[in-house]
């Protein structure tokens, strides 16, 4: 037990590191970026926690409150106020790119709870939502590594690995290598651009005739909301303020959803050259990448881009030789919070605060970063800008539908052959992207991912486009084997679980769905309970204050519609059963006496 | 009402409202003396929009209800061509038709507010708040008898360290009204919300986390402006008799009220 101290989770732990090394590792981090998130990830990566004493130094480093710093480790799912282990292992519960099965299994052959440390210090695991790698089979993040393609023998080694305290340096590198999987490509993907030639052609054109260009072009957010981004840019551009800020949003946290990850991969340099067109055309000189902390290990080539990028004069001042033109791009690391993809929690977040969405009006376009105007784009839409910049919005509109003009990357995953990347032009039916991934008995689709529809064999023939199916890019297949309650039960656990807890509808109400479904999927549920989720559904729906509350109950409203036999089917045939089960009630107490044995329960 | 007049005018459940450049719906209907249930709203600070008790419609028909509003309505929703709102945050623009006082709406509010309840840990005949609760008294004026859902029983810590103020945050319902009178009136930013979902949670700026360590003071509006009671003063329980309380002299849609509400422990009403 004499070890035990050096590494337990308790309140003394903090006392094995000095104050002194903590200053250290806050100054050092701090020098490198004045960003509350870059050195708060500093310190949990030295550390594995951040302590109170840490809270404070940090406080005082960055001249911030204590209760700032306080709520923003609370906030982010990768901080953590008690020590994980020297390998955290979180498993991605993604319905594509999770498994519990192998989570279950890692954690019988180490001895630890999910979500806790093991005594030793050694090894903590537990759940994340998505991590985007959903074409690769059953994931996890080790130290914030991902490893993909998991499989049962994988993780007796990995058990292994652990207990010999291997560095992961010399685990085989086979297991960290993510694949790009682009299966089809369209106008984007199929377009090589080179560094810098979309804003040759921009300059050339002037910034108005660029903007006009970009409107005429019919280019619409590709995040899935679909705001003309020419108008966005306009208004933007029109707004007054001391500075202007670009920024893209890379925190692709919907589940299904990858694309991002292989933009910023192999089309990071489009992605940058679309944020530096709009930078010239609203007068920016500052732009921001918010990349997930699911992605934090692309940051090495992203910033070798960039690097590159100054060097040929298309960042930095006076870019391409044109006077005035200064632009430069920083990137700003998440920390495990799906709600930061909403523009203003981005912007909150940027600013080192809880990612809470901002009241709206007024719009990032008038009042973003710091207050100023600012434009947030997708990155798919940063890329199809620069696009636009080389090629003219006619060569744009040649793709896709009158409303929906070019092109959407899909990440496709789930029950079929073939997952990965596919770009299609807009219009394009569902039963031919079912088709082309190679996916057999299809029972459903869930499209843009938990937020967005669930639809069943009767909606195959319904078009992907803003007029009819819209998506940011998630396209998750579930054939006749899924237990589609099973699925809609774990998007309920994911809105539960990033909610950001400002308002009471979604705050709340997330909760009461999630324990709703657990209810009915236990076999406890009733009819009363599918009209409460009904009518909490819609309450949720109608009343919370930003999108993830008023998309976090399209699974189930979803489901109640288009698939109520896998609720019915589950359903008791009384007028009432109480929520209250006394057997479930017990585990607690089975848990504490390591007990599971037919005389430990009540059933 | 002349044209001119008409610019400046919204309409709440029918009745014409004037308002001024600026104003939210929220400031219009309480200058007209139209009451519309809020909690985490109070006159002179930032407008918050957490609560969502002040949820009106607002008939739009720019705005069409896609397909997926629409399918669900045959058994709870009427009111598709309407898009919801918070009034407290919502600026008032010329022609709004905006619902308030609707049997639909007050049902809403009230589930919001069971919501509220269930969450925390609400004990209103133990709580020396009751009768003076914001919370409790809105729950009487929509009708509500009960919490409806089951209890979450939460773990809050109480905190009291402080001298003269008692933090117990199992009342708390997050309207950060303490966090926006001391950093906006006070000038100490003494409050602050940590955590994320139901997790979410009332902290204290202060290097050890206490309420002892903070620069909170008796005099600090702070102190004062909890709704519930998940602040309260020490040494003051039971000033004023239940049955002489604040709702138990008047209604929660009084106009005006917040005076009352802030004078409590002085209680000059009698």
């Amino acid at each position: 037990m004499g070890l035990v101290l050096k590494v337990s989770p308790d309140k003394s732990s903090s006392s094995v590191y000095t104050i002194e090394q903590i200053r250290s590792v806050v100054a050092e981090a701090h020098s490198e970026s004045p960003r509350l998130l870059h050195v708060l990830h500093a310190l949990q990566q030295r550390f594995l926690h951040i302590s109170h004493e840490a809270v404070r130094v940090v406080a005082a480093q960055l001249d911030l409150p204590v209760s700032q710093v306080e709520a923003v480790v609370e906030f982010y799912s990768f901080f953590h106020k008690t020590p994980r282990g020297r390998y955290d292992i979180l498993f991605s519960n993604c319905t594509s790119c999770g498994d519990p099965e192998l989570m279950r299994r890692l954690c019988q052959i180490l001895d630890v709870i999910p979500g806790s440390t093991r005594a030793d210090g050694l090894v903590s695991i537990g759940e994340t939502s998505c991590i985007g790698m959903c074409d690769h089979g059953a994931a996890l993040l080790v130290n914030g590594m991902p490893i993909v393609r998991l499989d049962a023998a994988m993780i007796d080694r990995i058990a292994a690995m652990v207990e010999a305290g291997t560095p992961l340096a010399d685990w085989p590198a086979g297991w960290f290598q993510v694949d790009g999987n682009i299966r089809s490509k369209g106008l984007l993907l199929g377009d090589v651009l080179a560094a810098g030639d979309g804003l040759r052609a921009m300059l050339s054109r002037g910034a108005t005739d660029t903007l006009n260009e970009i409107i005429q072009s019919g280019l619409r957010g590709r995040g899935g909301a679909g705001f003309s981004t020419g108008m966005k840019w306009k208004f933007c551009r029109d707004a007054q303020g001391d500075a202007h800020y670009v920024v893209c949003n890379a925190d692709e946290g919907e589940p299904g959803t990858f694309k991002d990850r292989v933009l910023l991969h192999s089309h990071a340099g489009s992605v940058f050259e679309g944020m530096t067109a709009c930078a010239f055309v609203i007068g920016a000189r500052n732009g921001f990448l918010y990349l997930r902390g699911e992605y934090r290990y692309l940051l090495p080539q992203l910033q070798t881009v960039l690097a590159h990028r100054r060097e040929l004069g298309l960042l930095g001042d006076n870019i391409l030789g044109q006077p005035g033109f200064d632009f430069d791009i920083e990137i700003v690391t998440g920390a495990g919070a799906y709600i930061c993809g909403e523009e203003s929690a981005l912007i909150e977040s940027l600013e080192g605060k809880r990612g809470i969405p901002r009241v709206r009006p007024p719009f990032p376009v008038t009042h973003g970063y710091l207050g100023q105007p600012t434009v947030v784009n997708n990155a798919e839409t940063f890329a199809a800008a620069a696009h636009i910049m080389q090629h003219g919005s006619a060569w744009f509109r040649t793709t896709g539908t009158e409303k929906s003009a070019g092109s959407k990357i899909l990440s496709i995953s789930g029950d079929c052959a073939s997952p990965g990347i596919y770009e299609y032009p807009f219009g394009v039916t569902i039963q031919q992207i079912i088709e082309d991934c190679g996916a057999q008995d299809v029972q459903a689709v869930q499209i843009g991912g938990p937020a967005g529809t669930l639809i069943s064999s009767t909606g195959f023939n319904r078009k992907l486009g803003f007029e009819d199916l819209s998506t940011g890019g998630s396209f998750m297949v579930f054939g006749q084997k899924r237990d589609i309650l099973a699925v809609i039960r774990n998007f309920a656990h994911f809105f539960a679980h990033e909610s950001c807890g400002f308002c009471t509808p979604c705050r709340v109400g997330t909760a009461l769905l999630k324990n709703g479904l657990d209810k009915i999927a236990g076999g406890h549920g009733t009819q009363y309970d599918l009209d409460e989720m009904q009518r909490i559904g819609m309450l949720v729906k109608r009343r919370s204050h930003c999108g993830l509350g008023q998309t976090a109950a399209n699974p189930i409203l979803d489901g109640l519609q288009r698939f109520p036999h896998v609720f019915e089917q589950r359903l008791v045939h009384r007028d009432f059963v109480p929520y209250f089960d006394l057997d479930a009630a017990l585990e607690k107490a089975r848990q504490i006496t390591h007990r599971d044995d037919a005389a430990a329960h009540l059933k | 009402m002349s044209a001119e007049a008409k610019q400046n005018t919204i309409t709440i459940d029918g009745q014409e409202i004037l308002f001024r450049q600026g104003q939210t719906i929220m400031d219009a209907a309480l200058a007209a003396g139209v009451y519309i249930p809020h909690l985490c709203h109070k006159p002179g600070l930032a407008p918050h929009g957490s609560c969502k008790l002040c949820t009106v419609n607002i008939q739009d028909r720019n705005v069409s209800s896609s397909p997926s509003d629409r399918r669900v309505q045959t058994k709870f929703f009427v009111d598709i061509d309407s898009r919801s709102v918070s009034a407290c945050t919502m600026p008032a623009v010329a022609g709004q038709h905006i619902s308030n006082n609707t049997p639909e709406l007050n049902e809403v509010r009230k589930t919001i507010t069971q919501m509220l309840f269930i969450e925390g840990n609400h004990l209103c005949p133990s709580c020396e708040k009751t009768g003076d609760c914001t919370l409790q008294a809105v729950a009487y004026h929509l009708g509500m008898l009960d919490g409806h859902f089951p209890q979450f029983f939460p773990r809050r810590e109480v905190d009291a360290s402080h001298s003269s103020v008692m933090l117990d945050r199992d009342r708390c319902i997050l309207c950060e009204l303490c966090v926006r009178a001391s950093r906006e009136v006070d000038g100490k930013n003494v409050f602050a919300i940590a955590g994320r979902g139901i997790n979410a949670h009332l902290i204290v700026n202060s290097p050890s986390g206490k309420l002892a360590d903070s620069g909170l003071e008796t005099g600090d509006m702070a102190a004062h402006i909890c709704p519930v009671g998940a602040i309260l003063i020490k040494e003051h329980g039971y000033e004023v008799p239940i049955g002489r309380r604040t709702f138990d002299l008047h209604q929660v849609g009084e106009i005006g009220l917040e005076k009352v509400i802030l004078a409590k422990t002085r209680h000059t009403d009698e």
